[in-house]
């Protein structure tokens, strides 16, 4: 569904991404992983459109009976309407805004009025604090709460691909632990899921496959279970040996 | 300075400058001198603002505020007591007090390093566009206090009748004291703790820098050579009035300083030259086509051109490398670093 | 020194802070959206004056008619100065945004001299707007109730269209943030647009009350309105809305309090003080009365 190849992408003068490749299927969850400053974020941004890469494509297919398309030349806002949906680092809700207007205004490109509403149903349901919250500021709400926040209003715009920046940054395991339940079941709905995430363990067990990023480069990919087992990765990442 | 040249170069420019400085005097006519003139007061201006703003980063609207200060200082101190005694009500002690140009000169760089320290105090502790709009505000303040306190100013008509002491040896050893005052601040460890707090205000602090005693120096230095630009001025056109030091001023200077370069001195002397000198040739322009306010509308065109394409300027913070004789005059080069530096 | 003459000079504050009001408006959402200052804005106050006197003048048309016309040729300029002047230095430092609305200021007022020379010219609404009215002690003209209910009516328009319009929601998001209002998929490009043409609208329709309650303009005229809509954005929370509200019928209120009620001598020092109250505000009270959580204020 999305190819990333060869990407070379420059923060000024610094080169960050140094071509990158990755891929993901229709309807899999992959997982990204990598210690600060690898270039995890970059990518991302890069893939909604934040970002230029100097070099490399990107390639989608929003739908299987569909057309490719070459991201790296389209607008942020229009990479939206494609289908791609990114939920930020640091949830990045509006705080000034309430909770419904910011779950609304993850709709904003869409204009067909009865899906809008049955979304934001949706949401409610699979996020039932939000229903509590509808009116309140989203600045007030709790870590766990922004986060559930963050993912509903991506999950506004029915994407086909939903990236995910570290949901699981400054929160308690078992916050995260439900939160990943939720992830879970998002991606059953059919919603293809690439996550990134300091915490290897969590997302690896989310996710079918896995990349790992290290200052720049891919240095592996395989199957999640493969990369748990890796004895490098579990140096790096996941703790030491066991 | 550490220099590789050998000192005889410098003696040779020194006795060039003085022959030549020497022959326009005696043999150009009044109207090329004041334009002259007019070129070195403002190059004292961009190099004193480039101080404040290119240096340390402080971007400051108020020097306009430094030059009116300066200016009425010098004249009411020039003045004979008969003519002060007919225009302003001063104080006694004032009254009677006639001094020659240079002590009045230095009393008006004095006043307004005096006040830049007053002001300085108050508002160094804003940034970015708050203390712009704040140097701003000071701006408006003085001259509201200038076309107000007639006493001491005359209000809006201001004083005339000023004796015609600036000439080219004035203004342009005024410009070598400024160019050589920035200089010696630039390549030395004060100027490079300006420029790291340019840069990096958070670094520079974990390093040491006194981020206010630095910010107030920096405005201070610059403003004695505004104040000192404004008594030339006034003396050379033999009047000063309220409506001189207005925002456009300010404006004007911070584009030469903008486009030479915030940061080089040789930037803010080649800006100054070449947009006042311009602004001279325009005048007359203007007036046969009765077209005014083209010469400011391209002005402010090439600085927007400028800051699209160039925000650096034209030499960007660094002086031409002939000037500089060699590595060592880089301000992360400089040898008093590798030593540990000294302060 | 009568509860009348207190009466009397609190209702010239409120006019004249309606006005500030309106252009402060302005200010802080192009402040809001893109966090630099507009030194142009005033001068669209300038803009506005004119076209209202181009307007009465050659076309002879009715008020409301002029009205739309100032309304749109305002926010036409607001399109204008954006795409000029801010759109090039997204990104740059404050300062370089700063100093390029500076430089879009001065040559407006210079085109303006260049081509309708620097001469104030008198400005004549229809009579009926200069009758007097008489509330016990307290005179003001018709025109003084008109700007007050058009500013009021106009600021209610403006936040029904921030509060309950997709548009405005787009401004405030990306106002808030702008990377992430691009993720929502919002056309930024064309939000910045929006509110600096609604800001500039309003600043334009400023200029036209300007004109018709000081009968004269000319092309400096925006310079001051427009610092001190600025100072009235800072003392209410500059980026904030009510602020800029609150804002400028406080300076409003002051600064006709300051004239009216010190003895005359210090009437000439209004400027100076207006000043100094800013820079006092700057400093002990950064985010303003309504103090909201800090911008970035560096």
């Amino acid at each position: 569904m999305l190819k990333v190849a060869d990407v070379h992408v420059y923060r000024g003068r610094t080169h960050v991404l140094k071509g990158v490749s990755l891929e993901v299927g229709r309807g899999d969850i992959v997982a990204l992983i990598g210690a600060n400053g690898a270039g995890k974020t970059t990518l991302l941004r890069t893939l909604s459109g934040l970002l230029r890469p100097r070099q490399g494509a990107i390639r989608f297919q929003p739908r299987a009976d569909g057309p490719e398309v070459d991201l790296t030349r389209l607008a942020a806002e229009d990479i939206v309407g494609l289908g791609i949906s990114h939920c930020p680092e640091g949830r990045g809700v509006f705080a000034r805004l309430s909770v419904r207007e910011n779950l609304l205004i993850g709709a904003y490109r869409r204009r067909d009025r009865g899906g809008i509403e049955e979304d934001y149903r949706r949401v409610r349901a699979i996020f039932p604090i939000l229903e509590e919250r509808a009116g309140q500021a989203a600045g007030s709400l709790s870590g766990g709460e922004q986060e559930m926040l963050a993912i509903g209003r991506a999950l506004m715009s029915r994407p086909a691909l939903l990236i995910l920046d570290e949901p699981s940054l400054g929160l308690g395991p078992m916050v995260v632990a439900r939160l990943f339940d939720v992830l879970a079941e998002i991606n059953r709905q059919g919603v293809t899921l690439l996550l990134v995430e300091q915490n290897a363990v969590a997302a690896l067990n989310l996710a079918r496959r896995g990349y790992v990023l290290e200052t720049g480069r891919m240095v592996l990919a395989g199957p999640s279970a493969e990369l748990l087992e890796d004895p490098n990765v579990r140096r790096a990442y996941l703790g030491g040996a066991a | 300075m550490n220099l590789r040249r050998p000192r005889w170069i410098w003696l040779a420019l020194a006795l060039g400058g003085v022959a030549a400085v020497g022959l326009a005097q005696a043999a150009w006519d009044d109207y090329l001198l004041s334009i002259v003139n007019f070129v070195g007061i403002y190059a004292i201006l961009a190099v004193s603002l480039n101080l404040t703003n290119g240096f340390a980063g402080l971007f400051s609207l108020g020097h306009p505020g430094f030059m009116a200060i300066g200016g009425y200082v010098t004249a009411i101190l020039t003045l004979p007591a008969s003519r002060k005694a007919m225009f302003l009500a001063l104080p006694g002690w004032l009254a009677g007090i006639e001094l020659p140009f240079l002590p009045a000169l230095l009393a008006g760089g004095a006043a307004a390093t005096l006040t830049a320290f007053l002001l300085g105090l108050s508002v160094l502790r804003l940034s970015g566009h708050y203390l712009a709009v704040a140097t701003m505000g000071f701006l408006i303040i003085v001259q509201v206090l200038i076309e107000n306190w007639e006493s001491v100013t005359r209000g809006p008509l201001g004083l005339n009748g000023l004796a015609a002491l600036t000439d080219l040896w004035w203004v342009y050893g005024g410009l070598l004291a400024a160019v050589y005052v920035s200089w010696k601040v630039k390549f030395s460890s004060f100027g490079r703790s300006m420029l790291a707090m340019r840069e990096d205000s958070l670094a520079a602090q974990c390093l040491g820098v006194n981020l206010f005693r630095t910010r107030v120096a920096a405005l201070a230095i610059g403003a004695f050579f505004a104040g000192v630009a404004g008594g030339l001025w006034a003396h050379l056109v033999t009047a000063i009035t309220p409506g001189t030091f207005s925002l456009i001023m300010a404006f004007n200077i911070v584009v030469m300083v903008v486009v030479g370069g915030t940061g080089s001195i040789t930037g803010a002397v080649v800006a100054a030259v070449v947009f006042s000198a311009a602004t001279e040739i325009f005048r007359p322009l203007e007036e046969s086509f009765e077209a005014y306010g083209i010469a400011e509308i391209l002005m402010a065109l090439v600085l927007l051109v400028i800051l699209i394409y160039r925000p650096s300027g034209l030499f960007g913070s660094r002086e031409p490398a002939f000037l500089t004789a060699g590595p060592t005059h880089e301000p992360g080069n400089h040898p008093a670093t590798a030593k540990g530096g000294q302060r | 020194m009568t509860a009348d003459y207190i009466a009397q000079q609190i209702v010239n504050g409120l006019i004249l802070g309606s006005m500030y009001a309106l252009v402060a408006i302005g200010f802080s959402m192009i402040y809001g959206i893109v966090r630099l200052i507009n030194f142009a804005h005033g001068d669209i106050v300038m803009i506005g004056a004119f076209v209202t006197l181009g307007l009465l003048q050659s076309l002879g048309a009715p008020l409301p008619v002029v009205a739309v016309g100032v309304l749109l040729s305002g926010a036409g300029m607001g399109i204008a100065v954006e795409r000029a002047a801010f759109r090039p230095m997204r990104g740059a430092p404050q300062v370089t945004g700063f100093i390029a609305s500076l430089a879009v200021s001065i040559m407006l007022q210079n085109l303006g001299i260049l081509t309708l020379t620097a001469q104030p010219r008198n400005f004549a609404f229809p009579d009926y707007l200069q009758a007097l009215i008489h509330v016990g002690a307290v005179g003001f003209r018709v025109i003084d109730v008109v700007i007050m209910l058009s500013a009021v009516l106009l600021m209610g328009l403006l936040l029904l269209l921030v509060h309950r319009t997709r548009l405005g929601m787009a401004m405030r998001a990306t106002a808030e943030n702008l990377d992430v209002a691009r993720l929502m998929g919002i056309p930024i490009n064309r939000t910045i647009r929006a509110a600096f043409a609604v800001g500039s609208g309003l600043a334009a329709i400023a200029g036209l009350m300007w004109g018709g309650k000081f009968g004269q303009i000319d092309p400096l005229l925006g310079y001051v309105p427009g610092l001190k809509s600025f100072v009235a954005a800072v003392i209410g929370g500059v980026g904030s809305i009510p602020g800029a509200i609150l804002g400028g019928y406080v300076l409003g209120l002051a600064e006709v309090l300051f004239v009216g009620l010190l003895p005359p001598i210090y009437s000439a020092f209004r400027d100076a003080f207006v000043f100094a109250a800013l820079i006092l505000i700057l400093l002990a009270l950064p985010n303003g009365i309504l103090g909201k959580a800090a911008e970035d204020r560096a």
